[in-house]
C-alpha cells in the first residue's frame, strides 16, 4: 500500500518567508492605490520589508521575499507578465544584486540608510535600463533621469530611516543570524 | 543604531551629488563654445567663446559692435532703430542667435550639437 499524499515539509524558515512576503505584498498593493505624478515614482514601501529581512535573516531570505513579492504583486494587480511586471522584476533584481554587494560594507560605518539608498538607486537603475533597452528610446529618458534619481534618493533615505527606527525598537529574535545581532548592538 | 553613521552620510552626499550631476547633464542645455558672426548673410568671423574679445562689423547703417566674454556673447551696440538684437542681451546656449536685421548683422552661438540643421532669416 503506497501513500498517495505528497508531503511537503514546511520549515519555520518557510513560514517566516511567507509571512514576510505577505507583508511586502500588502505594502505593494497599498502603494499601487497611491496616485503618482510620474509613472515609476513610488515610495517603494515594500523595500522596507526587504531591508528588514536582509538585516535580520540574510540575503537569501530577502531574495525570496522580493521574488515572491514581485510575482504575487503582479498576480494580484493583474499585471503579471505585462511590461510593468518586468520593470518591477528588473528593479528588484538589480536592487538585490546591489544589496548582495552592499551587505559587505562595514556595519560600523554603514547603516540601513546606506543600504536603502543604494537599493533604491539600484531599483530605479534596473527599471530605467530595461525601459531604455526595451520600451523607449534612451534619448527620451534622459530628461526624466533627474526626477527618478531625486525620488530614489528621497524615498531611499526615508525608507532607510524607517528601517533604522524599526530595528532600534524591535527586540532581536533568538533565531537571528549573529552578524545582525552584532550590527544592531553596535553603535 | 538610531543615528546615521559616517558611511551613511557619505552615501547620502554621493547620492545628492549624483542627482545634481544628472540634473545638470540632462537639463543644463548645451553651452555653446563658438561664435559665428554674419554680415549680409556671409560669415565674416568665427571665434571661440573662451576668450574675451570685441568685434566691429560694418553694415549698411553703420557699425555693429559685438562683445565676447568667456562663455557668453552679445551685441553691445548697433545702429538699428529698434535695438532688438541689443535688448536680447547675453547669449550662452548653443543655437541662440541675435539678429540685427536693419544692419544685416547676426550673432549666433554654436556648440558641439546644433539644435537646428539651419535657420533661415
Amino acid at each position: 500500500m503506497t501513500r498517495s499524499v505528497i508531503e511537503l515539509p514546511v520549515h519555520a524558515d518557510d513560514r517566516r518567508i511567507a509571512r514576510l512576503a505577505a507583508l511586502a505584498i500588502g505594502l505593494t498593493l497599498a502603494e499601487a492605490a497611491l496616485p503618482s505624478p510620474v509613472p515609476g515614482v513610488k515610495p517603494g514601501l515594500a523595500n522596507i520589508v526587504i531591508l528588514l529581512v536582509l538585516l535580520q535573516y540574510g540575503w537569501r531570505a530577502a531574495a525570496w521575499v522580493s521574488g515572491l513579492r514581485v510575482l504575487a504583486g503582479g498576480l494580484l494587480l493583474g499585471s503579471l507578465f505585462a511590461p510593468g511586471f518586468w520593470l518591477s522584476a528588473a528593479g528588484a533584481l538589480v536592487s538585490l544584486s546591489v544589496l548582495a554587494l552592499a551587505r559587505y560594507l562595514p556595519r560600523r560605518h554603514f547603516g540601513p540608510v546606506s543600504l536603502s539608498v543604494l537599493a533604491a538607486f539600484g531599483h530605479i537603475g534596473g527599471q530605467l535600463a530595461l525601459v531604455g533597452i526595451w520600451l523607449l528610446p534612451a534619448a527620451a529618458l534622459i530628461k526624466l533621469l533627474p526626477v527618478f534619481a531625486t525620488a530614489a534618493l528621497v524615498f531611499g533615505t526615508v525608507n532607510g530611516l524607517i528601517v533604522m527606527r524599526m530595528l532600534a525598537t524591535s527586540t532581536p529574535e533568538p533565531n537571528m543570524s549573529p552578524d545582525i545581532l552584532a550590527g544592531t548592538r553596535k553603535g | 543604531m538610531t543615528t546615521l553613521r559616517a558611511g551613511d552620510l557619505g552615501v547620502l552626499l554621493t547620492g545628492g551629488g549624483l542627482v545634481v550631476a544628472l540634473t545638470i547633464w540632462a537639463w543644463g542645455g548645451d553651452h555653446g563654445d563658438t561664435v559665428v558672426i554674419r554680415a549680409a548673410g556671409r560669415v565674416v568671423e568665427t571665434a571661440s567663446l573662451a576668450q574675451a574679445r570685441t568685434f566691429a562689423v560694418a553694415g549698411p547703417l553703420g557699425t555693429t559692435h559685438i562683445e565676447i566674454e568667456p562663455g557668453r556673447a552679445r551685441i553691445a551696440r548697433d545702429p538699428s532703430p529698434r535695438q532688438l538684437c541689443v535688448k536680447q542681451g547675453w547669449l550662452t546656449q548653443s543655437g541662440q542667435a541675435a539678429l540685427c536685421l536693419p544692419n544685416q548683422v547676426s550673432l549666433e552661438i554654436r556648440g558641439r550639437t546644433t539644435a537646428y540643421d539651419t535657420l533661415g532669416y
